[in-house]
């Protein structure tokens, strides 16, 4: 890429955007009064990352000016535009950032002292006052978060200097850090599962943050991996990609089967918690999955899915619980959880289609608020008086027993383990759908309805037809997962069923790849595993509180920035950036200019 | 009109077959639940009546008005949110998901301000200037807010497909229930007790309605009047109309398009403000999730007006605060059903749905540029 | 050398608000024919196509196609009947390859459903492939443009005229019987222009398709068409051989009366 890239020496160092610094400097300010004031300096600070120097807390507010000194210093770099050396001037601007933020936090020190704003601003704390002071003084602590601001910042801008080696080196040892620091429930559980709890013992700080010596050694490891490792990763992906016909079938059987082993194993070793988190994932996953289908290959933005993920689990919930409401008839009866299932899956189509067909014909955007109607209309209706008699109303169905596994098991919440095998049975089976669909015509179907409705119609699609498939497959497969939530929790409430429910898949589908199977995967993993489910907590259970605030936040952020989500489907990638696109393709040579000769003239593919 | 026109409107696939059906089975739910209704008023124990309800008792007069005072007066407010819905709509062509938390904030900040102003002992002494400041206040953070949002988050999405600014905008909307959750705390907070003049009930000509009630109805005149002579008389009015109308032609005509679009969330903004004022001295309550119902309900009162028509959205949201208000007594109750109440907010979602079947272009039609209405 | 009545369009008139797009039109086609329709720009030509392909409603008048009425069908009902169309301004699925496009056009022709694609049938594995063979069979028809390493790419790398191109080639994918092209050759070099006229009249006699064609390129309708009919004002002010039309006052009036439309 940078190769046609013509670098002109480096600029001076007073040779700067003075307003796009101050700009930044803001930015950062503000957010740093907004993190200090949402509690999450405080909030965060029991969890120890490095003992005994680095809590979470202080690294809510040590990460922004790094980022943001860096950051100032980038440039959108076009092909065949002229761009800078890097040099002082950036490194300079990285510190007047991080020198303004810094002044946002001591600014607030002086405030916090001075003022008393608790009324309306509930973190407005002595604890954060005495945090932010570091116990020693307002004086003191304005003086070192200028200090901390500027030094960072000049730390983020410099960033720039360093050859890109080592900086890659640099932030993969940070992240390393600070991934095996988080991740530390779950790494040492897995690690005295393996016989490695000597590795833990010599990492972890007696199950309290990394110790100092055991963040030297993962930092070191991590240094080494971005120096050979992540070649050897790269050289490996490179010949995979390589790889044509046959071969590549059979290295894509080897990875899925590598896949499907780990799915199968890694729950072996790990513990009573995280096998329940996983289950939580999975149950996240397989209403994503579904969801992805609707707004990912037809391109139907359902805000109402959780109706369906309701429908299952209230219609699981009665079939199989003694304790369902008393205005059913007796005659119904009681049956094991695999015959409701098959009930479940009836209804929840049904539901599919009569939601479906009265919103199909409207326009997008519409159509999203009328879902979001219905689902908020069904949660109603499961939770009124009037049907209370059926539904329990507000006190739900209770008593749901687990899933009978032919006599062989009985899957409950209380053996999470078996949860997580169930729900990964029914992902694989959902994966497969949306795999198998895709490459087949329906699946062209959606996505020409998704590119061009009205197009899609003069051309001979059905368009309502596919539509409503589409919203039918989407909806079975939210209803398996309420099959399992209702077996897995053991009862449903109309509060489970929460339009933030919708939400929060919706979120997990477009961070992770509106369209992409594996994107959908990672987002849940990422998401739902570790930030946690709108209700369900998750591995970081000290972010609860912030949780939906991140979330909210990330789907902005990634709706600006990155729209095609973290593993981005290839095509949704080219609609959303179209005009970069192609103008990469032409630069390539890959659009063909006219075409005189006959044949075609063109230019082979790069 | 003709014989073609109508061979299109006959049902022909399912789908429209099963629409047919649905429409025919509301409308029997709806003339059945009415009809009922007054049976139970002309004799609460005749047969008919007391078929599929037999504690109907029916409403007395008084009961009903004031059904229908608040119905109105709860309507004025969604119509006042439902203006900035519809304004955006007909400049931008995407539903701003965020635009009742804009409502949220200003009812915060009124009651962040007026608790200040009661400590200080002024929200009893200067009532009217008190409540004329917190107005004030909160129409600039309204403000303010809108438009900090159309910057960072809209409008780098501009041009993009249309669902992209909408799915945004829910990211926004989130976040800013979160914002407030985290600075002020997730319970609910309350406003400050009003003065007894205004709280209490007042009979005007042959009606009795409740001051706050009375105050809202009219601030939602004033502002509506205001609002029209903006839109209609002014000439940045005439700039707006002519950005709703085609956004690339305003701006070879020398209008600066992006002033007018942060101009229109202006204005949104500033009517939610006064709205969440309103909230706040009628309920005298809010909580993070005060913008979410509410608003998506605004959004369908100016469905139901007619999106983009300014007058459809605050006859949209008359329309839906009476029908929310009135239908679950006159034509759920008749039914049987119990606990009407409840389901207040399921009533006016299936407003929405309603209208939008019935006349998808709403009650009083749409201004929308044609690329818009796709 | 035409061959039965396909279609009959009888007193025809569409408005939109209080502007008459179409007036009182009368209109046939018979098999194997090619039929031009010009006019100068407004005159309401793709409406007359959006009518036909039915995405546009009439107010009144009647369309019969193989003897029955297409009033009142959805486009993708007068598709599956038989009548395929391009548009005037390029609409192909631009993020769907190039294969995709002509793949996804044959559906109304296919039918497997959700069954064959989750347990791979082996009817469902006949169909692909076939689907996949016509697909690539009618993009052969452009020469190597379109086939080859071209196949995975996305329509949006195209040039404009192998768009252009790419759009018959959908259009011919649906099998139709008659293919409606709306200015096929607008934005061609005269090269190109010159061999899509060729081209043109081997769909008739290779490919079998009745055609009828909006055209601004008077070279063009002269090489090709067996008829033209001209329309101004949303009604018919002549019909015949090229000779006749453009020899035609009425004709020569509504061209010539406005110059300055005329250009484009
Ligand atoms: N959907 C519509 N709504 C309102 N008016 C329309 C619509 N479609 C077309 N028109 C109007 O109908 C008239 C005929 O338009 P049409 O596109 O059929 O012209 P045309 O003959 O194809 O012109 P050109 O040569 O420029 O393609 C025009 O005045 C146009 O503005
Ligand atoms: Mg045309």
């Amino acid at each position: 890429m940078t190769d046609t890239t013509v670098l002109a020496p480096a600029r001076g160092v007073l040779d700067q955007d003075w307003r796009k610094i101050v700009n930044y400097g803001l930015l950062l300010a503000l957010a740093e009064v907004f993190i200090a004031l949402a509690n999450m300096p405080v909030g965060l600070d029991d969890f120890i990352l490095i003992e005994p120097i680095l809590s979470l807390g202080y690294v809510s507010l040590l990460w922004l000016p790094l980022l943001l000194g860096y950051s100032i210093g980038t440039e959108k770099v076009l092909e065949g535009v002229t761009s800078h050396a890097k040099g002082a001037r950036e490194v300079v601007a990285g510190a007047c950032v991080g020198l303004i933020g810094g002044g946002g936090v001591s600014g607030l020190v002086l405030l916090l002292d001075n003022f008393d704003l608790r009324d309306p601003l509930v973190n407005w704390s002595p604890q954060l006052l005495a945090l932010l002071a570091f116990d020693n003084g307002v004086g003191y602590g304005v003086g070192v978060w200028l200090a901390i601001g500027g030094g960072l910042g000049l730390l983020g801008g410099s960033m720039h200097l360093i050859a890109p080696l080592a900086r890659r080196v640099v932030s993969t040892m940070v992240l390393a850090v600070v991934g095996v620091a988080v991740l530390e429930t779950i790494l040492s559980d897995i690690a005295e599962d393996l016989f490695l709890e000597w590795l833990a013992d010599w990492i972890y700080f007696i199950r309290g943050g990394v110790s100092l010596h055991g963040a030297a050694t993962v930092a070191v490891v991590a240094g080494a991996y971005a120096v050979w490792g992540s070649k050897a990763v790269k050289g490996a992906k490179a010949s995979y990609q390589a790889l044509e016909g046959v071969e590549r079938k059979q290295a894509n059987k080897v990875s899925i089967a590598v896949v499907v082993a780990a799915t199968i194993l890694l729950p072996l070793v790990l513990g009573k918690i995280t096998n329940e988190l996983l289950a939580n994932v999975g149950l996240f996953l397989l209403l994503a999955l579904g969801l992805n289908i609707v707004i990912g290959l037809a391109g139907i933005l359902d805000l109402g899915y959780v109706a369906f993920f309701a429908v299952g689990g209230y219609t699981t919930a009665i079939l199989t619980s003694p304790n369902r409401g008393d205005s059913w008839p007796t005659w119904i009866p009681q049956v094991w959880w695999v015959v409701a299932l098959m009930l479940v899956i009836v209804l929840a189509g049904l539901t599919g289609l009569f939601i479906g067909a009265p919103v199909i014909r409207m326009r997008g955007d519409y159509l999203a608020i009328v879902t979001l109607g219905f689902g908020e209309i069904i949660r109603l209706l499961f939770l009124s008086d009037w049907l209370g008699g059926f539904t329990g109303g507000a006190q739900g169905v209770t008593n749901v027993p687990g899933v009978q596994v032919f006599g062989l098991a009985n899957v409950r919440g209380t053996d999470p383990r078996a949860v997580f095998y169930l729900v990964a049975f029914f992902c694989a089976i959902a994966i497969y759908v949306s795999w198998r669909l895709e490459k087949s015509r329906i699946g062209r179907a959606w996505m020409a309805v998704r590119e061009d409705e009205s197009v899609a119609e003069a051309m001979g699609i059905n368009t309502v037809n596919v539509k409503l498939l589409a919203f039918v497959v989407g909806a079975v497969l939210a209803s398996f997962s309420g099959a399992i939530f209702a077996a897995k929790v053991g009862s449903v409430f109309p509060t489970s069923f929460i339009i933030l429910v919708s939400i929060v898949i919706l979120i997990v589908v477009i961070v992770g790849g509106m369209g992409n199977i594996a994107g959908v995967v990672a987002g849940s993993v990422v998401l739902i595993g570790v930030l946690g489910g709108p209700k369900q907590p998750g591995l970081l259970q000290e972010f609860s509180e912030f949780k939906l605030l991140i979330y909210g936040a990330l789907l902005v952020w990634m709706m600006l920035k990155r729209p095609e989500g973290l593993i981005p489907n290839v095509r949704r990638t080219r609609e959303l950036h179209q005009d970069e696109f192609l103008q990469d393709a032409w630069l390539k040579g890959q659009i063909d200019e006219g075409d005189e000769t006959g044949d075609g003239g063109e230019v082979a593919p790069a | 009109m003709t014989t073609a026109m109508k061979a299109k409107a006959a049902p022909r696939t399912g789908v429209d077959w099963f629409l047919l059906l649905i429409k025919s089975v509301m409308f029997f739910f709806i003339a059945t639940g009415v009809l009922l209704f007054i049976f139970q008023q002309i004799d609460p124990g005749n047969p008919i009546a007391s078929r599929l309800n037999d504690d109907a008792t029916g409403l007395t007069a008084d009961q009903f008005e004031g059904l229908v005072i608040a119905g109105l007066s709860q309507g004025a407010m969604y119509g006042l949110i439902a203006l900035g819905y519809s304004m955006v709509y007909g400049v931008l062509g995407f539903i701003n998901f965020a635009h009742g938390e804009v409502f949220m904030v200003g009812a915060m900040t009124g009651m962040i301000t007026s608790n200040k102003l009661h400590e200080a002992g002024a929200w009893e002494s200067n009532f009217v200037p008190s409540l004329l400041f917190i107005v004030l206040l909160s129409i600039v953070v309204s403000t303010l807010t809108a438009v900090v949002m159309e910057r960072v988050a809209y409008r780098p999405l501009r041009g993009s497909p249309r669902l992209i600014p909408l799915i945004t905008s829910i990211g926004v909307s989130f976040f800013i229930q979160n914002v407030s959750v985290v600075l002020l705390g997730p319970g609910a907070k309350s406003y400050p007790a009003l003065p007894d003049w205004l709280s209490k009930k007042r009979d005007i000509w042959f009606i009795s309605i409740e001051g706050t009630r009375l105050l809202v109805v009219l601030v939602a005149a004033v502002s509506m009047v205001g609002l029209w002579y903006l839109v209609e008389r002014t000439k940045t009015g005439k700039a707006m109309r002519a950005v709703a109308e085609d956004k690339e032609i305003a701006s070879l005509m020398g209008i600066n398009v992006n002033r007018i679009i942060v101009t229109t969330f202006a204005v949104g903004g500033a009517m939610a403000g006064v709205a969440g004022i309103l909230w706040g001295i009628m309920f005298r309550s809010v909580i993070h999730t005060t913008g979410f119902l509410p608003g998506i309900k605004a959004f369908s009162a100016a469905v139901v007006g007619g999106i983009g028509n300014l007058n459809g959205a605050m006859a949209g949201g008359l329309s839906l605060g009476s029908a929310e208000a009135i239908a679950p007594l006159v034509i759920l109750e008749p039914w049987g059903v119990s606990g009407v109440s409840q389901l207040r907010d399921a009533v006016a979602f299936s407003v929405l749905i309603l209208v939008l079947l019935v006349k998808p272009t709403g009650l009083f039609g749409e201004r929308l540029s044609s690329e818009d209405r796709g | 050398m035409s061959g039965e009545r396909l279609l009959t369009i009888n007193n025809l008139s569409v408005t939109f608000g209080g502007l008459h797009a179409l007036r009182e039109l009368d209109f046939h086609v018979d098999e194997g024919e090619i039929v031009s329709v010009i006019g100068p720009n407004g005159a309401g030509k793709t409406t007359f196509f959006n009518m036909i392909s039915g995405m546009v409603t009439p107010t009144s008048g009647e369309i019969i196609f193989e003897n029955q009425s297409l009033i009142g069908l959805d486009p993708n009902q007068v598709t599956a009947r038989g009548i395929a169309r391009t548009f005037q301004n390029v609409r192909l699925f631009a993020n769907m390859t190039i294969l995709e496009n002509v793949m996804v056009a044959q559906h109304c022709r296919t039918k497997q459903g959700l069954w064959g694609a989750l347990f791979q049938t082996s009817s469902f594995k006949r169909e692909e492939e076939e689907i996949r063979e016509w697909g690539e069979k009618v993009l052969g028809f452009f020469g190597t443009r379109l086939v080859g390493y071209r196949l995975d790419q996305p329509a949006s790398v195209l040039s404009y005229a192998n768009r252009r191109r790419l759009e018959i080639a959908r259009a011919m994918a649906t099998k139709p019987t008659i293919l409606l092209l709306d200015e096929p050759v607008a934005g061609m070099n005269p090269k190109e222009s010159e061999e899509l006229t060729r081209l043109i009249g081997e769909l008739r006699s290779e490919w079998g398709f009745t055609i009828v064609m909006i055209e601004h390129d008077m070279g063009v309708v002269r090489d090709v068409s067996d008829r033209v009919v001209v329309l101004d004002h949303g009604e018919t002010i002549a019909q015949g051989s090229y000779e006749e039309v453009s020899t035609n006052p009425d004709v020569i009036e509504a061209y010539l009366g406005r110059p300055a439309e005329e250009a484009s």
